[in-house]
């Protein structure tokens, strides 16, 4: 088990470097990483700088919610979203905030790149709680908090769709 | 020794209400817990939870000074602090309709009914004085489970008021 910095811990704000070996130790290092974020309370993901280790490296595994689309245990390394599709208000906390949820936007559907675990270049598309969840870690990497993103609870009526793919 | 207390505030609406008050609360010694603070109509209204080592009479001497110059009348009473326990929502109805008596008490009436705790109301009168439509938003928790407030709301929505349940899932990672 891992110990999780939590804000206001400036180490979350920091950036993470790229991952360039993919080595036993990096298995390891997985593997702690995996059960840290099992042992969270509704914990769907993790990202490496939660626990101290400022390498882009996340997991996501959304598969204990049914009935949703979703890619099992994901571990994603170097992703990065090379689509995004249509916005969507939803609801967030993180292991680093205890205590505290807030809704946030994301974009509804993603394309995404990313290194497995064998260093292997990997491309899935999802969307809905699983493109949260990695939308959400991969803020991590960037030293960015679902605190950055918070949205007004007030002005907004039925939720809308709105379509926009970034280039 | 601390304790905690809920202060309800309301003014004529002007510019500086917020600071004014809560600068007198930190020259007063006294911590800040959560507040919802919003106008309504033509007022201001703040309820915050205040932490202060005296009693309602010391906090309301505290404020007097601001409350007489800025026109507010203010409302102390005891609380229990329970801060760092969050209730987290798991349903989010939003309702919206012609304006009409009842409305308020009957759809939260036939929510309650179902099971519904509301967290969070927020509720507003739009469109024009001849025609006024009102919106109201609900973050709560579904006691009895989110088909049972399904079931209510589809009774009040063929009544003629707009009403939609979404479940809310948290994701925390
Ligand atoms: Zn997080």
């Amino acid at each position: 088990m891992l110990e999780i910095l939590t804000y206001p811990d400036e180490r979350l704000k920091q950036l993470s470097a790229e991952v360039t070996l993919f080595d036993a130790e990096l298995q390891q290092f997985l593997a702690d990483l995996e059960e840290t974020m099992r042992a969270g309370p509704g914990g769907v993901g993790i990202a490496a700088p939660q626990v101290g280790r400022f390498q882009r490296i996340a997991l996501v595994d959304v598969s204990s919610k049914p009935k949703i689309e979703q890619h099992g245990f994901l571990a994603l390394i170097n992703p990065e979203i090379v689509e995004y599709n249509g916005f969507v208000k939803g609801r967030e906390g993180c292991m680093s905030v205890p205590d505290f949820t807030g809704n946030v936007m994301r974009a509804e559907t993603i394309t995404l790149e990313y290194r497995d675990a064998q260093g292997e270049k990997q491309t899935i598309k999802t969307g809905g709680f699983e493109a949260r969840a990695i939308q959400h870690e991969m803020d991590h990497l960037d030293g960015l908090l679902f605190l950055d993103r918070l949205v007004s609870r007030r002005n907004d009526l039925f939720r809308r769709k709105v379509y926009q793919s970034k280039e | 020794m601390s304790h905690w207390y809920i202060l309800s505030l309301v003014g004529k609406d002007r510019p500086g209400i917020v600071a004014h008050v809560t600068q007198a609360l930190y020259d007063g010694g006294c911590n800040l817990g959560e507040a919802s603070m919003i106008r309504m109509g033509g007022s201001f209204t703040i309820m915050l939870m205040v932490g202060h080592d005296g009693t309602v009479k010391s906090l309301q001497n505290l404020l007097s000074t601001v409350a007489d110059s800025m026109g507010l009348q203010i409302h102390i009473d005891k609380m229990a602090g329970d801060l760092h326990h969050h209730v987290e929502p798991d349903v989010q109805i939003t309702v919206y309709g012609a304006d009409r008596p009842g409305i308020v008490a009957h759809v939260t009436g036939a929510l309650a009914e179902a099971g519904l705790n509301i967290v969070n109301l927020e509720s507003d009168v739009g469109g024009t004085a001849a025609k006024p439509i009102y919106i109201m938003h609900i973050d709560g928790v579904a006691g009895e489970g989110i088909a049972a407030l399904e079931s209510a709301l589809q009774i009040v929505i063929k009544e003629g008021i707009e009403a939609k349940l979404t479940p809310i899932e948290a994701m925390v990672g």
